[in-house]
């Protein structure tokens, strides 16, 4: 006998909901209500609100079923709304995983100063898997151009082998990129860390399935159904603290490719490549040889909102290098066991 | 700090406080992604019913299509030699389904309008089908089957609104497209809608709603069309928009299965014991009296927390901390519920499932893992009562195994008890997963068949 649905949420319309979710000690500007439903009551919940729910429960998921997970944090926006949300879930308890940051050596300062604030003030432990080092060891090669994305995926799989992390987090979304639609949200990966689209689990309601063989492992996407303009209606709403580098500021940078680069120690102008100075702000944050700014005066979260919802350019398009290199380079990369 | 939560609201927000928001720039994009509800929708088609079409429209009509994705799909169709931007290419992942033409699993794509964020559900529509479309399915509230109105129903447009409902995706819209190619006629509509709606009898369709449609042009996508004015419904993106899905969900019946134990070891929080899992259904609130299964132990919610501090209610899909006025022995996989609406406690489950593996196939006498809310447990197959045929819904009593993309009734004995409902009462409670324990592959979805 099937429910008949629509007799039951309406019965019960004129218990408007007032609590859920947020009791806070300190709203922030103009922020009334975030997340509540405007019409209050049929216990309706955000998409927000249903986003954040389905990442906690795969955090939790993962944390009571797998062995020796860890979160991939890169001290980008994603992984940033990733650590809050695995606080969010665990609270009051601490984040029970540690956190790994696949250290290229080319970071912006404002993105290592942050990464360190943070893991201190949640008393995470921290694990710094260096690309530098791993050159240095003969690891793996530094690549002609200077770029050292794609020779993270080697340093990240060593790393976990080390650890013997069995699931690791990362902080993906399936709009970023045509190769990551089909993306599960628990990608199985076998024992050489790669990435075999043909070889996944079917994923159904919100049951996951985590088992693997020793040397196995699942990456867990937790954001993988948020965009990129719920990523920074979340930070807004919920003041998650990013590091400055997203805000509009004023830098000195030249053009390469029809893109606009910072000016720092890991990245210099060529010749006939004029500096100048202007107002910009980052959209991702990446290695900084190749993380390419956008002009923007947007100088508040509300502001960057704002911007995004008008955007016509996908992040990666816009300042992402790497990326560019081929219409299936993510897929490729995702191969050889990259996110 | 006595265990109560208070908020710990996260300090500020970049290095300085920006300085407070201004509403004309606050206004689009926080009105429009904040307070908007989710719909969650699959879509369904044979191989030329223009469903990439019908998506590519949908990403370009919302502005979900970015200008780089637009001229990479422009270069790639000026280059194949298609005399129209093919939007179809729009959604085309994975280099190697290029290669081949084809698209061999379910995609999620996502687009927003001022009233609504949607996530579709992109299931492939020739090989591996059932599998693919299960999968997108079971977590749709909607499902769009797409048929070409020159050739009408086929057998995999009955398969697909088959699918749709073995599911229980509560709303279906069949979707008449091409309507272009039929000089927009009326007729033609009118036949189809009447051929399918006969056929719907025979499967339970809680909500349906028919529109004709040309992905292609763009008409009854986002505007009523200009080609059709005897057309009176709405256009496909105002039905999405406004379709009631809120009450799809059950809020009836109290289940929440604990998904992990939380005791925190730290000096500031001390003695503190709460169950955080997500609610499968209901309306929990603190003070009312529960029951823990298996136990059975009665006792009261304390309190329900959250990061953002205590709510009044909780109903699905929440996320949140239970904590109960007694210390009982609970762990993960129990359930807490209503001493008078209590789930079926039991370790013989009736259910129809589909089976899902290429490698295996599902035959009476077989181990399996159950994967069930928060709970696993093993089980043996005990019995197939029958295969169904999903082109004629017949039942093949004499069928003795599964194989990849069946669907069958079985009966199931597992090692621990589990607590279920009927499917089609509660997709929360009534689904579950096989897993293989030699392979670990996920072998099957399940949905429990309960007479009460």
């Amino acid at each position: 006998m099937p429910l008949e649905p629509s007799s039951v949420g309406r019965r019960r319309r004129k218990t408007p909901v007032r609590s859920h979710p947020t009791v806070r000690s300190r709203p922030l500007p103009g922020e009334e209500g975030i997340t509540r439903m405007a019409d209050g009551g049929d216990y309706r919940l955000s998409q927000l609100d249903s986003l954040e729910a389905e990442s906690i429960h795969i955090m939790r998921e993962v944390v009571a079923e797998m062995e020796r997970p860890c979160l991939l944090f890169s001290g980008g926006k994603d992984s940033i709304v990733m650590l809050h949300l695995a606080r969010k879930a665990f609270w009051p308890a601490r984040i029970p995983f540690p956190v790994m940051h696949v250290d290229t050596g080319q970071n912006f300062p404002e993105v290592l100063e942050f990464r360190d604030r943070l893991v201190r003030e949640l008393g995470v432990q921290l694990i710094v898997a260096s690309v530098q080092d791993a050159i240095d060891r003969g690891l793996v090669r530094e690549e002609p151009n200077g770029s050292r994305n794609r020779i993270q995926t080697p340093v990240l799989l060593e790393a976990a082998e080390k650890h013997r992390f069995d699931c690791l987090f990362g902080g993906a979304r399936r709009d970023e990129e045509r190769a990551r639609a089909k993306e599960r949200v628990f990608s199985f990966r076998d024992e050489f860390g790669q990435w075999d689209p043909k070889n996944q689990r079917p994923e159904l309601w919100s049951l996951y399935n985590g088992r693997v063989f020793p040397g196995e492992s699942i990456r867990v996407f937790p954001l993988s159904n948020w965009t990129e303009l719920d990523i920074w209606s979340y930070i807004e709403g919920h003041g998650v603290a990013l590091p400055s580098i997203y805000l509009a500021h004023e830098r000195e940078v030249f053009q390469r490719d029809g893109m606009l680069y910072a000016v720092n120690e890991h990245c210099q102008p060529k010749k006939g490549e004029p500096t100048l100075t202007a107002v910009v702000r980052y959209r991702t944050v990446g290695d900084a040889t190749l993380t390419a700014a956008v002009e923007s005066d947007a100088d508040t979260v509300a502001k960057v909102v704002a911007e995004v919802a008008a955007t016509r350019v996908t992040e990666r398009g816009a300042t992402r290098g790497d990326d560019k290199v081929s219409e299936a380079a993510m897929e490729d990369r995702k191969r050889e066991g990259y996110f | 700090m006595s265990g109560t939560p208070t908020s710990t609201s996260t300090t500020n927000p970049v290095e300085d406080p920006p300085p407070a928001s201004t509403p004309a720039m606050t206004s689009a994009a926080t009105t429009t992604l904040r307070n908007i509800d989710m719909l969650r929708f699959a879509t369904a088609g044979s191989v030329d019913d223009g469903k990439s079409t019908l998506i590519g429209r949908l990403l370009y009509d919302s502005k979900a299509i970015f200008e780089d994705q637009l001229s990479a799909v422009e270069e790639t169709s000026r280059r194949m030699g298609d005399e129209y931007t093919n939007l179809a290419l729009l959604t085309d992942g994975l280099r190697a389904e290029r290669e081949q033409g084809i698209t061999i699993d379910v995609a999620y794509r996502y687009f927003a309008t001022p009233r609504r964020k949607f996530v579709i559900a992109d299931t492939p529509g020739h090989i591996q089908y059932t599998r693919n479309m299960v999968t997108g399915a079971s977590t749709a509230d909607l499902a769009i089957v797409l048929v070409d109105a020159r050739k009408g129903l086929v057998e995999q447009s009955r398969r697909h609104a088959f699918l749709v409902t073995l599911l229980r995706v509560p709303h279906l819209v069949l979707a008449v497209n091409k309507m272009d190619l039929v000089d927009w006629s009326q007729a033609r509509y009118e036949e189809l809608y009447e051929e399918f709606t006969a056929f719907a009898t025979k499967l339970e369709i809680p909500d349906l709603t028919v529109i004709p449609i040309s992905a292609l042009h763009g008409d009854n996508i986002v505007q009523r069309s200009a080609h059709m004015p005897w057309y009176d419904g709405s256009s496909l993106v105002h039905y999405l928009e406004n379709v009631h899905v809120a009450s799809d969900r059950n809020l009836t019946d109290v289940r929440f299965p604990v998904q992990y134990v939380l005791r925190p070891q730290s000096h500031d929080v001390r003695d503190y014991r709460g169950y955080a899992g997500q609610v499968a259904g209901g309306v929990l609130k603190p003070g009312d009296e529960v029951v823990v299964l298996p136990s059975g132990f009665a006792t009261r919610i304390k309190s329900i927390d959250t990061f953002d501090g205590p709510v009044e209610q909780a109903y699905p899909p929440m996320s949140v901390v239970v904590r109960l006025e007694d210390e009982l022995d609970i762990s993960r996989g129990d359930l807490i519920c209503r001493p008078h609406n209590q789930p079926h406690v039991t370790q013989d489950i009736e259910a129809r499932v589909c089976w899902m593996d290429e490698q295996t196939k599902l035959r009476p006498g077989m181990k399996v893992r159950v994967k069930h809310t928060t709970r696993q447990a093993r089980a043996v197959v005990k019995d197939l009562q029958y295969r169904l045929d999903v082109n004629s819904l017949h039942r093949d009593e004499s069928a003795s195994q599964l194989q990849l993309n069946e669907i069958g009734r079985i009966s199931m004995r597992t090692q621990q008890p589990l607590f279920v409902d009927d499917y089609g009462r509660n997709r929360a409670t009534g689904g579950f997963i096989l897993i293989d324990e030699a392979s670990n592959r996920t072998v099957a979805a399940g949905m429990v068949v309960s007479g009460a």
